[in-house]
């Protein structure tokens, strides 16, 4: 049993679990899924700095942050106390490419070899660190929300433009991995 | 600006008449009326908790699951989000067929999103960004927890994002 939890979950037990969470929040407290407003709700509460939008009642706001903190703390228990004993396996394919940008380290989930400190300062790694986090927190904002509220909420309940976003979506990370980041990463 | 969603009914105290800007706020997404002492909140945090080890287990945060999911090469992420949808889809669908009170007996509700050209856009640069760090917001926690210390930068980077898209949000075409 404990043998199984260790290993890595397949999509059809992780994917049901994701959208249970949809009507768990909604049953618990009527909050509607969503992550990347907990970013906004930072804002809000730490720099304001009288910008209109983030001129609200962030406090009551505040059960997002509880939520966030608790994927943090979610993460350091699948981690560290039911960490996968074996290195991450990779498609083939992927592999083969990796390792023509010298990627091939698979001891982590998180490349060790793009994503440390040590790399912020390089080009690659400012592009992928510092520049790739600004645009996650620019376009999901614009957005009007990231996979959780657009791709599960948002089409859960049957939302054509969360449609249109999750579509958007899909075609800038398409475009990026197979036509602009194999640049980056041969940087 | 069209015209075409002025017939959206708004809250009387809303005085924000821009319903397309309107649509990207998140300010409504606390939906309940209640008011609960802060601890309460705590059971949103063992929510998250489930959710975090969720996406450690299912290597959702996995950068390389990411590329995969881009280069068509595995089927993983597309069967995660999918079965999400359709187990999502079919708990609300429960819900307001059977109108499911939440637990302190409120009527659970709906706010329909609105259409502007965020959607694309910002969707357009989110998927960029995704498919960089490999990782969309909540996998960034998540990573952070199980000790990708880096990730914090791109978090506070994301963060800078959102804030920088507040500064900007009226130049911006909506």
């Amino acid at each position: 049993m404990m043998e199984t939890i260790l290993q890595p979950w397949p999509w059809y037990v992780a994917g049901p679990l994701i959208g249970l969470t949809v009507p768990i929040l909604l049953l618990i407290g009527n909050k509607a899924f969503g992550i990347s407003s907990s970013l906004r709700h930072m804002c809000a509460a730490c720099l304001p700095a009288g910008i209109p939008f983030f001129k609200y009642e962030w406090k009551k706001e505040v059960w997002n942050l509880f939520f966030v903190a608790g994927i943090i703390l979610g993460g350091f228990v699948g981690a560290y106390w039911l960490a996968n004993p074996d290195p991450v396996v990779i498609h083939p394919k992927l592999a083969e490419e990796l390792a023509t940008y010298g990627i091939t380290d698979y001891s982590s989930m998180i490349p060790q070899q793009l994503f440390t400190l040590e790399n912020i300062l390089t080009l690659k790694g400012f592009l992928m660190m510092v520049v790739g986090g600004f645009i996650v927190g620019f376009g999901t904002r614009y957005a009007g929300g990231c996979t959780s509220g657009h791709s599960i909420m948002g089409l859960s309940t049957l939302q054509w433009p969360s449609l249109v976003a999750t579509c958007c979506f899909m075609a800038g990370g398409f475009i990026m991995a197979n036509l602009i980041l194999p640049f980056i990463l041969k940087l | 600006m069209s015209t075409t969603n002025n017939n959206t009914a708004a809250a009387p105290v809303e005085l924000n008449t821009d319903f397309e800007v309107r649509s990207l706020d998140t300010m409504c997404v606390n939906e309940s009326h209640l008011e609960h002492q802060w601890w309460h909140n705590f059971k949103y945090m063992a929510v998250g908790i489930a959710f975090g080890i969720v996406f450690v287990k299912a290597e959702i945060i996995s950068w390389f699951r990411i590329q995969e999911m881009f280069r068509l090469q595995s089927f993983h992420m597309f069967g995660v989000i999918g079965s999400a949808v359709l187990v999502g889809a079919l708990s609300v669908w429960l819900i307001r067929q059977f109108n499911i009170k939440t637990i302190y007996g409120e009527t659970i509700e709906f706010h329909p999103k609105t259409f502007n050209k965020g959607q694309i856009f910002g969707g357009l640069l989110f998927g960029f960004g995704w498919a960089i760090t490999g990782a969309c917001p909540g996998p960034l926690f998540a990573q952070i927890g199980s000790g990708g210390v880096a990730v914090a930068i791109t978090l506070l980077s994301a963060t800078a994002g959102t804030w920088v898209y507040g500064l900007v949000r009226e130049k911006l075409p909506h």
